[in-house]
């Protein structure tokens, strides 16, 4: 088909370009502008080229032992609510009703953490936690545990990470719940004049038919979870010491905490990257798994 | 291996306590001989996957028995029954290759390994199957996947009966016949019953020896194709069978004699004896009525068009308001559109609300 050159239409990507301009590439820009550069106040700025990335990025530094540190915690984090969300997702979905009113009622009740903002989400878990006037930690304490959050670093990480379950798993449930829905019933039929088990069931129909909403549950709960802030900022607030300090409130602590605006504009782009990365696996892999679904399937 | 017997039974999906006019499957009692090669034809909605799937067990029937073998196991799960179905889409488990896929139901059951292997090479042989056997069955074509969905359901040789489900909707229409013979000579070898659903009586009539017909929840004849083209028992398989159907027209009928559109045709058989408020209709097919030259003592005719449908023609004729088919013999040909209709009296039927009517000799 033979186009037709019209230069005048580029008037038309102007708005988008523009809107795109201020809401990302300019204040992107600022930053790397101040990775690149020291101030000591005053708005005056000093060359320091590579130097806040190098000192970022060597462990030996106190830099790059801060960033490296809420890193690794950070990873570990992920792992850990990913591994607990998505099986766990997997069987709320798997025991969800199929028709009638209680399905409705279950989407509701399910619906409601992830309706609730983060901070709110922390400060119930603030309250909820504590030993003289939280539900949850004066039972644990008078059931003969000694719970605190506060001073104790495996009862915060424990406090952080059932906070993230109680906020997201229904999440995973829901997209579980989705694909589950989506699988025709020819399935079923098949597999039970097949004599499958339960498991068989579930290994040979459910799980590869859900594996496209698991992956999109997987990216959303590794980038949610990667970039948490707000929920374990107002429940410890990285604390004890720095055992649930993650990357992005190391990077608070250094931006504004410290005011230390080069070091905190490296770590910044560096935190970037990595998302970047990770997002561009997850679309290469899901991409992939498209592709091997080759043709059409005839089913509905 | 068994013989399967149907005692009232009757389905609805609004439950035992809906309108009997509305149960998707009117009580019927029937027995599928062992080894037979059924096929259930009807249009969509008659009820026919619901009686294969009252049948198969993925339905419990609201009203009457089944039994396998005089067994009842109306109340049995599918697996409990022990059948094999294949459904009008294919179905096929991701992440199996096609050799794990066609083992599925062996290896659900315990059979032994080399025995599985045995069953699932013979299999896939005879569905020229064996070059993908061990590809992912995810990569295939529809009706490559097709081709498993039936390997699945014959894999297992013990099965009560094999039950397809519209099968080949989705296969191409050259692999069709192909696969229908296969179908046909897998049954003359493994002597399994088999029932096939189908909406297409090209397809029933080319695979069964039985064929079962279905119209609004009821079985309204099971007979040999030959049968049902011969003898309908309802005006619904004179009309659905054959191409183009049978004739049905209305008539008034009295001893040997019919009278249609103010003429007179000669019956073989004689009717006396027709209920007085019935709806009464002749029926005859278009193989049977032969176009002619008009001639006093025909039933004379407007011809509207004829279709050539190569081996033979048939005209499109007008009675009166009358829609009417007709064979047009070899070689003739008229001018003008008046013609005379020479009926073959053995082969003229007399239906009484809709259902067949035996006169006396």
């Amino acid at each position: 088909m033979d186009k037709t050159v019209n230069q005048k239409a580029w008037f038309l990507v102007l708005p988008v370009f523009l809107v795109v301009a201020f809401s990302a590439v300019l204040p992107l820009m600022t930053v790397v502008n101040y990775s690149i550069q020291d101030t000591f106040g005053n708005n005056q700025f000093f060359w320091n080229g590579a130097g806040w990335f190098k000192e970022l990025l060597d462990p030996s530094s106190d830099l790059g032992q801060r960033f490296f540190a809420s890193l690794w915690r950070n990873l570990a984090f992920s792992a850990i609510i990913l591994a607990i969300e998505v099986p766990l997702g997997i069987i709320v979905a798997l025991s969800m009703p199929r028709d009638g009113w209680r399905v409705a009622a279950c989407l509701v009740i399910m619906a409601l953490p992830l309706l609730i903002p983060w901070n709110v989400v922390g400060t119930i878990w603030q309250i909820f936690g504590r030993p003289d006037i939280g539900l949850l930690g004066y039972t644990l304490n008078h059931l003969g545990m000694d719970y605190n959050y506060v001073s104790n670093e495996f009862d915060a990480w424990a406090t952080v990470i059932v906070m993230d379950v109680w906020h997201w798993t229904s999440l995973v449930a829901l997209l579980c719940y989705a694909g589950l829905k989506s699988i025709p019933d020819a399935y079923y039929q098949a597999a039970q004049i097949d004599g499958a088990s339960r498991w068989a069931v579930f290994t040979a129909i459910q799980l590869p038919k859900l594996n496209r909403v698991l992956l999109i549950g997987v990216l959303l709960r590794f980038m949610d979870s990667f970039m948490i802030y707000t929920e374990p900022f107002v429940v410890t607030g990285g604390g004890p010491g720095n055992s649930t300090t993650f990357v992005s409130i190391e990077l608070v602590k250094i931006a504004l905490g410290q005011f230390d605006l080069g070091k905190a504009a490296a770590l910044s782009l560096v935190y970037n990257l990595i998302i970047l990365i990770v997002c561009w696996v997850f679309y290469t892999v899901m991409t992939n798994a498209g592709v091997d679904r080759g043709h059409k399937e005839g089913a509905v | 291996m068994a013989r399967i017997d149907l005692v009232d039974l009757a389905h609805s999906y609004g439950g035992n306590a809906a309108d009997p006019d509305s149960f998707a499957l009117k009580p019927i009692s029937m027995t599928w001989r062992q080894g037979g090669a059924y096929a259930l034809l009807g249009p969509s909605g008659c009820g026919k996957t619901t009686l294969l799937n009252l049948i198969s067990g993925i339905v419990t029937p609201s009203r009457g028995k089944i039994l396998f073998d005089d067994v009842d196991i109306t109340r049995h799960s599918t697996q409990q029954r022990n059948i094999a179905q294949v459904f009008q889409f294919p179905v096929i488990y991701d992440t199996m290759t096609v050799g794990q896929n066609l083992a599925f139901p062996l290896k659900n059951r315990g059979v032994p390994k080399p025995e599985i292997d045995r069953r699932v090479a013979e299999i896939a042989g005879l569905l020229d199957l064996a070059p993908v056997l061990h590809r992912k069955a995810t990569r295939l074509t529809a009706d490559a996947k097709q081709k498993i969905s039936l390997g699945r359901g014959l894999v297992r040789a013990d099965v009560s009966a094999v039950l397809f489900d519209e099968p080949l909707t989705v296969i191409d229409p050259a692999l069709k016949w192909e696969l229908r013979s296969k179908l046909k000579a897998l049954h003359r070898a493994l002597d399994l019953t088999m029932i096939y659903v189908t909406h297409d009586q090209t397809e029933a009539l080319t695979f069964a020896d039985t064929v079962v017909v279905m119209h609004d929840g009821r079985v309204v004849q099971a007979g040999t194709p030959q049968q049902l083209f011969d003898k309908p028992e309802h005006t619904f398989v004179g009309y659905f069978i054959g191409s183009p159907g049978m004739n049905i027209v209305p008539a008034e009928v009295g001893g040997r004699e019919a009278v249609v559109g103010g003429h007179r045709i000669a019956l073989q058989r004689s009717y006396d004896r027709l209920p007085p408020d019935a709806k009464i209709e002749v029926g005859v097919r278009p193989e049977f009525v032969e176009v002619a030259a008009p001639a006093p003592g025909l039933l004379s005719a407007n011809i509207e068009r004829i279709d050539d449908l190569g081996r033979v023609r048939f005209a499109r004729v007008r009675i009166g308001d009358v829609k009417f088919a007709a064979r047009v013999p070899q070689g003739f040909s008229i001018s003008g559109n008046e013609a005379g209709l020479i009926f073959d009296p053995g082969r003229v039927h007399i239906y009484s609300d809709s259902r067949l009517v035996e006169g006396t000799a």
